[in-house]
């Protein structure tokens, strides 16, 4: 009989265990575990609860598969730990060993296809009235449909359609660390419209791309990140609060609760799945979450869905890594982190993408990682590695923030590879000159950058008309466009539309000041004037 | 249940002790230690290997003997008795009296690692609490369910702004209480703490657990603990609004980190355990408020940032845990040092405005800040170019950071002032600059409040109308 024989906080050693494979859930004591190395009969398991009272001798059940998901219509709307199991339904203190499982429920189906037909592998059976607008598509495996259940209420759990001689549920399992499958990714660019006017107009993510946040505490990544979760054009989004702060979370809910989405005109918190690991729940239920979530996004885009998915922050999943690692004895590589922490970031970021789903739909899962530097030092292994992962990289600054400049992003210190293709994007797609305004933009900022590190030494006044007018610029674009308010309710959100009508307000406006300056006025008497209305725009719809 | 006594320790190092032939004892759970001369000193598991139980001794191992103790386990962790009966106590840092008083029983006990609260079932934290401490209650006021941390170098007073704020903290006439856990204070500075105290405490509003430098360093790891559970029953069974300030908690990690070297782990930064992070969220998080419950814990650690660097791991891990920080730092003159620009409370939205506070205390607070970023700014440039070679609008400002800290942060550490007086003396400061220089303020707001001491430029008013209340020259 399998029994423990150590007990080391979150790690488990056992013996006699045999004929188990690597990654297979276990319980012990009842609270369930994964294998995570195996010499021989002996295994190493990480715990997903706390171990207290835990002790060498206890039996040990195998449960021969591995950690997997329970995938269903529940999720739209729900608040689910990290491995899953719902927290809505849980009491209010979170004991490990009186935690419910997803309740089957029962669902309203309809079915979408005739019995007798050829069906190829991901094509939807039927739809499912999920929580809000976005219908959840009962997706099945390729062949013969022998059989559909009519319209109607059934458990969740129910055969609703035979196909190939597979009977199939509305909910399904899937192993959380191992991709689904997909048709072909695709390469062509459509822009995540985040509504955020610093992002999409300098430093745009595509669909089905990755983007990364770095930022030391304090900078505003949370509310960024939450911003973005609200108001991005994203069919889902799975909001990932991973090792962060619970109140945090509770403000996420207030707020999604809150809010109507403004494409589908429903409730924003029925098109989001938030899995939340805060940073006093079980350590390693921190590092599944990641994968969790990412596999509850790829479940979405197989039926044709844009899904977002927001880890935050991918670095105390890092962190549950490397505590974990150290436990078991692994020698450390840069400052403790076990030795494949590139691969498994790049691993993670992997699994983004647009993509032709196995149904032949078009789906994708774009991904945003926050990025929590010790110190705010970004040349720490995890920002460091994370940056040669993602095609779009979000900096947030300190000196910025501190001056309650928000959204904090540093627009020198960040970069997305696929501005240019974006940017293209919007100029074919009814939004003429976004390319042009763009560009003018960030090369005033650069150039007002350039000129502020030399008026620190010599002082503003001691550099010519022109430039002076610059710096004006540089500060007019940063005030009155890059500036936005998450707590303006006018502001909150900025469409494509609007952030390029505000972009040529502001760069007409800086226009003028330099053709004035060309015609001779001193720079004083055109810094002196009144530009309220240039920096108010953002306020009046 | 029969209790085995375990005689056979195999080892004895730093904190720790190996119990050999031990057979079905957990993780996690609280021993005994009987001394051969009749005394008892207390352990927690900290691994089990087979037979081998491996306990960290609270009270430490000097004098310690193998063959001439026993180890008795007690099949739980360690749990705490929680009741009213601790308010108006002074105990130790494992709760034991200090007072001269009884043993606090308790009505009922909790472990002292608490249970995660389930993130679904909270609240955002809403609601002020009034600590009267002007520059804290109008810049980085503490909202109910918050965790806040107080960060200073070395020399400052953060004990003393602790110790005020726990004597002064108020929520507005509901039911409140504070829990001050001092770890590894020296004894002057504890005495200074219980001075500071010593009415609250008689009052039966707070609770002092101290460890003092001289105490044993382990028993630190179990006084926050205790702390919060205590303070958790107080608010989330007895619906009080709860304070609970956690002084300091560098001492804390000091702690943790004497244990997991004399566990050889593998150390991270400044060789502070890997799980420090985890570690401190265990504490920090356990502050909110909760669906359908009264009460709220609020929590304050305080700690020394040691060399004054943010940047190290105790106060870098404490930032990313906590909902904001309130920096002291040496180069403000005035008490308590508050640092404006490097403070920052996260939640403050959610417990400021009308029906809270006042109705333009945001807007207040963040021009406050917008002026003195440009104050700051005003004075780098003027050590560059010389103060005669600034603007008007720069002086003006640096006018405003002077008011700032003569008028409002200046503060005795006795003082408890209203938030009346706080918002009078915050309008006296902004009424330095003009009106055009207060874009973030509305209308209403400085129809109302805004007195500038000298008339604007434009038409003369006539003395004594619309130009309220002026300073004899």
């Amino acid at each position: 009989m399998a029994a423990v024989t150590r007990v080391n906080g979150p790690l488990v050693e056992v013996d006699r265990l045999g004929g188990a494979a690597m990654y297979d859930l276990v319980r012990i004591g009842g609270l369930p575990g994964e294998i995570v190395a195996l010499r021989g009969e002996r295994a190493t398991v990480q715990m997903y609860e706390y171990t207290g009272g835990l002790r060498p001798g206890l039996e040990v059940e195998a449960t021969g598969a591995p950690l997997s998901a329970p995938l269903g219509p529940h999720l739209l709307g729900g608040v689910f730990d990290g491995l899953l199991r719902p927290l809505d339904r849980a009491p209010a203190w979170l004991d490990p060993r009186s935690r419910p499982g997803a309740g089957p429920g029962a669902w309203r189906f309809t079915p979408l296809v005739a019995a007798g037909r050829p069906v190829a592998p991901g094509t939807p059976v039927g739809s499912v009235a999920a929580a809000g607008r976005v219908p959840y598509l009962v997706l099945a495996p390729g062949g013969v449909v022998g059989d559909v259940r009519p319209e109607g209420e059934y458990p969740a759990t129910a055969t609703v359609a035979t196909v190939g001689g597979t009977a199939v549920t509305m909910t399904r399992r899937w192993p959380v660390r191992r991709a689904l499958p997909c048709r072909e990714r695709l390469a062509e660019p459509v822009p995540l419209v985040t509504g955020q006017r610093v992002l999409d107009l300098l430093l745009p993510v595509r669909r089905g791309g990755a983007a990364a946040v770095p930022g030391g505490f304090g900078t505003g990544k949370t509310v960024l990140l939450q911003q973005i979760a609200r108001w991005c054009d994203a069919d889902v989004v799975v909001y990932v609060g991973c090792g962060e702060r619970g109140n945090e979370l509770a403000d996420v809910l207030a707020g999604l609760a809150g809010i109507t989405d403004p494409r589908t005109g429903g409730r924003l918190a029925d098109r989001t799945v938030v899995v939340a690991n805060t940073s006093n729940m079980p350590m390693m239920a921190r590092e599944a979450s990641v994968y969790t979530g990412m596999t509850v996004a790829e479940h979405f885009r197989d039926m044709g869905y844009d899904v977002v998915l927001i880890a935050d922050s991918t670095s105390r999943w890092a962190e549950a890594r490397r505590e974990f690692a150290a436990r078991a004895g692994e020698p450390p590589a840069e400052e403790g982190h076990p030795a494949d922490l590139a691969s498994a970031i790049a691993a993670f970021y992997e699994r983004a993408g647009r993509v032709t789903t196995l149904g032949g739909r078009t789906g994708s899962v774009t991904v945003l990682g926050a990025v929590s530097p010790p110190g705010g030092d970004l040349t720490e292994p995890v920002t460091a590695h994370t940056e040669r992962f993602v095609r779009t990289l979000w900096t947030l600054d300190r000196d910025l923030a501190y001056a309650r400049h928000y959204p904090a992003v540093s627009v020198e210190a960040s970069f997305s590879r696929d501005g240019g293709a974006l940017s293209a994007w919007h100029d074919r797609e009814g939004r003429p000159g976004w390319a042009a305004a763009g560009a003018r933009v960030a090369a005033l900022l650069a150039e007002a950058g350039r000129l502020a590190g030399t008026a620190e030494l010599v002082g503003a006044s001691a550099l010519p008309d022109r430039e002076r007018v610059v710096l004006l610029g540089g500060r007019l674009l940063r005030e009155g466009l890059l500036r936005q308010s998450a707590l303006s309710p006018a502001d909150a959100y900025c469409s494509p539309g609007r952030t390029l009508a505000l972009a040529g307000t502001v760069l007409a406006a800086i226009d003028d000041c330099l053709a004035l300056a060309a015609t001779g006025v001193p720079a004083e008497d055109i810094e002196s004037r009144d530009f309220t209305a240039v920096l108010r725009a953002k306020e009046t719809g | 249940m029969i209790e085995l006594e375990y005689t056979d320790v195999a080892e004895l190092r730093g904190p720790l002790a190996v119990v050999r032939g031990v057979a079905g004892v957990g993780w996690d759970e609280f021993a005994v230690i009987r001394l051969p001369g009749g005394g008892t000193r207390h352990g927690l598991v900290l691994e089990v290997d087979r037979d081998l139980a491996l306990v960290q001794v609270l009270e430490g191992t000097a004098g310690l003997a193998p063959g001439r103790i026993g180890v008795t386990f007690s099949g739980a962790p360690f749990r705490v008795p929680v009741g009213p009966g601790w308010l108006g106590r002074v105990c130790d840092g494992l709760g034991d009296p200090l007072d001269g008083g009884p043993p606090v029983f308790g009505t009922a006990t909790a472990p002292a690692g608490g249970l995660p609260l389930n993130p679904a079932w909270r609240l955002p934290p809403a609601d002020p609490i009034i600590t009267g401490v002007s520059v804290i209650d109008a810049l980085t006021t503490l909202v109910r369910g918050q965790k806040i941390a107080i960060f200073a170098a070395p020399g400052l007073p953060h004990l003393d702004l602790a110790a005020q704020i726990a004597a002064q903290a108020h929520a507005a006439g509901e039911p409140f209480g504070v829990v001050f856990a001092a770890m590894g204070l020296t004894h002057a500075d504890a005495s200074g703490v219980r001075d500071a105290l010593e009415a609250r405490t008689a009052a039966g509003e707070l609770v002092l657990l101290l460890n003092l430098a001289g105490d044993p360093v382990i028993e630190r790891v179990l006084t926050p603990r205790i702390a919060l559970t205590v303070a958790e029953h107080l608010a989330f069974g007895l619906g009080r609004h709860v304070l609970v300030v956690l002084a300091d908690m560098t001492g804390y990690c000091e702690a943790l980190r004497e244990v997991s070297a004399a566990r050889s782990e593998v150390p991270a930064r400044r060789a502070y355990p890997g799980y420090l992070y985890s570690d401190l969220a265990s504490i920090y998080e356990r502050c909110g408020r909760v669906r359908g419950r009264p009460g709220s814990v609020t929590l304050l650690p305080v700690l020394t940032m040691p060399g004054g660097d943010i940047t190290h791991p105790v106060p870098d891990l404490t930032g990313y845990i906590t909902e904001g920080q309130i920096v002291l730092s040496s180069e403000i003159s005035v008490y308590p040092p508050v640092d404006p620009l490097a403070s920052l409370s996260r939640l403050m939205r959610g417990g400021v405005g009308a029906g809270r506070t006042r109705p333009e205390h945001a807007d207040l607070a963040a021009q406050l800040i917008a002026a003195l970023a440009r104050a700051a700014r005003a004075r780098e440039l003027a050590e560059f170019v010389g103060a005669d070679a600034l603007g008007p609008a720069d002086r003006r400002h640096l006018d405003l950071a002077d008011a700032f800290a003569r008028d409002l942060v200046a503060q005795r550490r006795d003082e408890s002032r209203s938030l009346e007086e706080t918002f009078t003396r915050a309008w006296r400061v902004l009424s330095v600059l003009p009106r055009a220089d207060l874009a973030m303020l509305g209308a209403a707001a400085l129809d109302a409040h805004h007195r500038p001491a000298a008339p604007e430029p434009g038409p003369q008013e006539p003395d004594g109308i619309g130009t309220g209340h002026r300073e004899p020259r």
